[in-house]
């Protein structure tokens, strides 16, 4: 399977007064011969931040990013089989923020599953959260596909003893660049959970993991970054085809880590620079990742949006859906063993705005 | 003539006995310029970071940690939104006013003296270039 094998057909509605034509239509990319059963589609939103006034009042920004992606992705023509959240629904993770945020994502059509992210956390060790939504880490299958879930923003104990109340911990850890804040990990109780779990699981069946930040070590100053990544790792070699999907970093990284495969996805709250725009510390930014182009600040969608995930034949690939912006397509390249960007992965063909500095 | 020699002599020594020239200054005025400087950077971090200098709560440092992404060493520069060369105070004040739902400052604001001090300071070592885009 390589890109050219790839065919495309229309995938949303295109009619909608609502969003315009300027929006759409998108295309779905789909792998040719791969049969029905294996072959699906499923949506994934992500890092809404969704942030408390006063009043009956949210940071309009943000929630319009939201509101967008829903709408969208309700568009979506044939419906995606299911929608992921990928985390951070709310700012400070204070009850109003999650039940506002849970009220618009109830718009969707179709069902639902969450992954826990740091703002959603740290307030009340994500209890209100766990009430809404259900357990924090869990595994299902679809289509012959093992999906996981992690809770990947736990830290160590030490750091969560320095502080005296959940206030304080969300506080310190809602700063990206905050010296005070903690490395994420997964942590003991769920690597041993996620053992047992895959312990059943034969090694041709195709996984899909959900993390909020990335297993993979990217940018510590940022968080970009699981202190336990490569015990994670580990875990899931022994499988032939692990694609893992993360939110956290509000911007496409894409990378390739043995024989697993690494796509982040977009915030529709706002976009964060790439680490190297940073002078004062070296990043391990992925050298595979083509990064988005730099934003518009005077387009406040600009570098934000919501993505589709193909899954074909066990393989990922995620379609960036960017406001005025082309659709982004980084799909998994099987004689190259990577993901690619379908358009702008040569040198030659990127954009000028694709340099960050 | 001797009374004049002298007081000539009298200045002379006076001039010499002062602590520094007019171009000339020590390890300890410097330390007390950069503890200025440091201050006032430090300060600008803090409304970098503070949700409260704005109206909704949003802080700079939410799209912008560490300040990055705001290329102080490329201003002033053409700036296509506002169809004109600007500066990067003039930047920071669009943020205030929409992302942040706030109002200007002014240009010499103590505050924007400030902010502007952390951003530049964020970005030391990376050589100007006027107009990079």
């Amino acid at each position: 399977m390589t890109p050219d094998d790839l065919k495309r057909r229309d995938f949303l509605k295109a009619s909608s007064g609502l969003l315009g034509a300027s929006v759409l239509p998108v295309s779905l990319v789909e792998l040719a011969g791969a049969t029905p059963a294996e072959s699906f589609t499923f949506a994934y939103i992500s890092d809404s931040h969704i942030q408390h006034v006063k009043g009956a009042q949210f940071v309009r920004n943000w929630d319009r990013g939201l509101m967008r992606a829903v709408a969208e992705c309700n568009l979506m023509n044939p419906r995606p089989d299911f929608v992921m959240f990928g985390g951070d629904l709310a700012q400070l993770a204070l009850p109003q923020e999650l039940d506002h945020g849970a009220q618009l994502l109830s718009g969707l059509k179709g069902p639902v599953r969450m992954v826990m992210g740091e703002h959603d956390y740290y307030a009340d060790d994500g209890a209100y959260w766990s009430k809404l939504f259900g357990p924090q880490w869990y595994s299902f299958d679809h289509k012959g596909v093992h999906f996981v879930v992690l809770n990947s923003i736990l830290t160590d104990k030490a750091w969560y003893d320095r502080w005296p109340d959940g206030k304080a911990r969300m506080a310190e850890m809602a700063g990206l660049d905050n010296p005070n804040g903690s490395p994420f990990q997964v942590g003991a109780e769920q690597r041993a959970w996620l053992k047992k779990d895959l312990a059943n699981v034969s090694k041709d069946t195709p996984i899909v993991v959900f993390s909020h930040s990335p297993l993979q070590k990217i940018f510590k100053n940022w968080n970009f970054w699981t202190d336990d990544a490569e015990l994670v790792q580990d875990i899931l070699k022994p499988f032939k085809k692990v694609n893992v999907l993360y939110g956290h970093v509000h911007q496409i990284q894409y990378n390739q880590i043995g024989n697993i495969s690494f796509n982040s996805v977009m915030a529709t709250a706002w976009p964060w620079p790439y680490p190297q725009s940073y002078a004062q510390a070296p990043s391990l930014l992925p050298k595979l990742t083509v990064p988005i182009n730099r934003a518009d600040p005077f387009f406040e969608r600009d570098a934000t949006g919501w993505q589709y995930i193909d899954v074909a034949s066990g393989r990922v690939a995620a379609h960036y859906l960017l406001p005025e912006n082309p659709v982004r397509t980084v799909a998994f390249d099987a004689k190259k063993n990577q993901p690619v960007d379908l358009q702008y992965q040569d040198e030659k063909s990127r954009t000028l705005p694709q340099n960050h500095y | 003539m001797t009374h004049k020699t002298l007081a000539l002599g009298a200045a002379v020594v006076a001039v010499l006995a002062l602590p520094a020239l007019g171009d000339t200054f020590g390890p300890a005025d410097v330390q007390k310029w950069t503890a200025e400087q440091d201050a006032v950077v430090k300060q600008g971090r803090a409304l970098w970071t503070d949700g409260k200098l704005g109206t909704n709560g949003v802080a700079c440092a939410q799209c912008h940690p560490n300040a990055a992404n705001t290329h102080p060493e490329t201003y002033p520069k053409f700036q296509k939104q506002l169809g004109k060369v600007s500066q990067l105070w003039e930047m920071v004040n669009w943020c205030i006013r929409n992302p942040l739902e706030g109002q200007s400052l002014a240009a010499d604001d103590p505050k924007m003296t400030a902010i502007l001090s952390y951003v530049t300071y964020e970005r030391r070592g990376v050589k100007l270039e006027p107009g990079k885009h």
